[in-house]
Formats: C-alpha cells, structure tokens, sequence
C-alpha cells in the first residue's frame, strides 16, 4: 500500500499525514509540486493541509495550477484515490475536483481545536469501518472551512450520498463551528473516489494526544 | 491599457467581513449604512489595445483564477 503526500510551498501538514501513515503500515512518500507525475505505485494521494502560496488571493487558488495539479486531476478522473485534508480540501474544490467552495469562518476567527463530527455516509472506502451516526472526536485548524454550496448542488450531495461527515457536539446535536452549510465537514465526488474534509485525522492517532479516532478514518484506505 | 477587477461575494452568500464591518461602522455612530459587502480589487497594466480582445482575456483570467465563481461575482473596468 502506497500513499503519495503532495507537498506546495507553505504545506505543514505533509509530515505528520506521513508519521500517520506510516503508523498504519503503509509506504509513504512526499511528492514535491514541481512533479508532472504521480508515482505509478500510488494507492492513495493526499493533498495535504497547511498554507499553501501563502493561501494569497483564496486558499488553494494558487496551488491548483502547480505541475503536479494537472497529473492531479488525471489521476482523479481514471478512478485514482485522493484525499483532501484541510487546505488539501480547499484545493480540491478550487480545482473542480470537489463540488463547492470554502468561505472565511462565520466568526472571522481561525479556530484551532477538537470537535466533534458525525458520520453522515459510510458507503465509501474513507468512512466503511465507521457507522452512519459514529460520533468523532477530531481537530479541527482553519481560517476559511465554511463550506458553501448553492441549493441544487446541496440537493445532489444529499441526492448521490456525497456528505461524508457534519459537525456536531459530544451528543451528536448540530454543533456549527464555522457557519458551514448543513454544518457539513467533508464530502466526496460523486464516483467516490475523491474525498475532502476541513477536520485533520492525522492529527488524531493517539489517545496521548486527545484522540486516536483518526485511525478508523484513515484505516479505511489501507485494505485495498 | 489600465485593468482593473472588483471580486466580491455573490448577493446570495453571506459576507460576514461585511457584517463585521457593518456593525463595527454602527458603533462609530454611523447609523445611515446598510448592505456592507467586502471585496478585493486587483490592478494591473495589460499590453493590449483591441478593448475587445482586452475584454475576452480578462474575463477569461477572472474564470480561471482571479475569482471563484461558485461564491464570487467579478466586474471588469478597463481604462485607456
């Protein structure tokens, strides 16, 4: 099993997406932005958090035209396994690889701290080793993660099973933290073979740390 | 020529930086403002005289790059 973390000018999150993986089992490698390709071994390829070009102009707005964005989407669009974590998942979108977009927090504060999410959808290989209704416990660390989508694109997400998790408190009761639509957290494509989310698994590994119910989520990636 | 870009959210799209700042100008006292919209304004000289050909490249920008057209409206002012 082979996971490729992609790495822009301003990523910090390939690092521990690595230890996180390599926790698991898995061969890891980061792959600098520069590539025109990705590794034809690739099981997986996540696009990792952090800032990337500085998030100048919107997060992710500068990153999808980087070399390796276009080998990006051709590994996407044959059935290739992505996964978007926090800023990867602001890539995504601006891609047009994820439907949606990430506006600023509803409070204009970055927020940095765990939260509780939901289970929404587990008829994807990200969330099969959860329930629909597992409650998580996962960090969250974002400036712009309210997520937007007009009406008849929320229609088709609920439509096509693509909601994947929703904030909520420790109860399951809709907790909102950034103004997000629907308090949605992550979604996937349709073919559900690309995946994004605001909230960071790979920071939730170890109990020691606050939580390890990110091995569950990422977990689920591994048995293919 | 001169080109300049107004981004701003769509009218639909809650701006809360214009809220903010709405409340904020309340506080100052100014009593008489309403719909306070955020946006960024992006300048640049472009080496083209066909306005029409000006026109289609700056729009084309604004698609791929300087807007997001899922949450944002751009307008476009070309000035001589």
């Amino acid at each position: 099993m082979k996971v490729t973390i992609l790495q822009f000018p301003g990523t910090n999150c390939e690092y521990d997406t690595q230890h996180a993986f390599k926790s698991l089992g898995a061969n890891t490698e980061i792959l600098w932005h520069k590539s025109e390709v990705v590794p034809k071994d690739t099981d997986l390829l996540v696009v990792a958090g952090g800032f990337s070009y500085g998030d100048y102009l919107r997060s992710g707005a500068i990153a999808k035209f980087s070399p390796v964005m276009q080998a990006v989407t051709k590994y996407a669009k044959s059935g290739g396994k992505v996964l978007g974590i926090c800023n990867g998942f602001q890539v995504l979108t601006e891609a047009g690889l994820l439907p949606g977009a990430l506006k600023r927090n509803e409070s204009l504060h970055f927020l940095s701290k765990h939260h509780h999410l939901k289970v929404v959808n587990n008829d994807n290989i990200f969330l099969e080793k959860l329930h629909n209704g597992d409650i998580v416990n996962i960090p969250i660390a974002h400036h712009d993660g309210n997520y937007y989508i007009d009406e008849d694109g929320l229609k088709e997400l609920y439509e096509n099973n693509q909601i994947l998790l929703k904030y909520c408190d420790e109860e399951g009761n809709d907790k909102n933290p950034n103004g997000s639509v629907d308090s949605i957290a992550g979604v996937c494509n349709k073919e559900k073979n690309v995946f994004g989310l605001m909230p960071h698994p790979e920071r939730a590994m170890e109990k020691l740390l606050g939580s390890n119910d990110g091995i569950k989520m990422l977990q689920g990636f591994l048995q293919a | 020529m001169k080109v300049i870009v107004n981004v701003s959210l769509k009218a639909g799209v809650l701006d809360s930086q214009g809220k903010a700042v709405h409340h904020a100008l309340e506080s100052l006292h100014f009593n008489n403002v309403s719909n306070v919209r955020v946006g960024k304004q992006i300048i640049f000289n472009l080496d083209e005289s066909d306005e029409k050909k000006a026109m289609a490249d700056v729009t084309k920008m604004c698609e791929d790059l300087l807007a997001n057209t899922v949450i944002e409206d751009y307008a476009i002012e070309l000035i001589k």
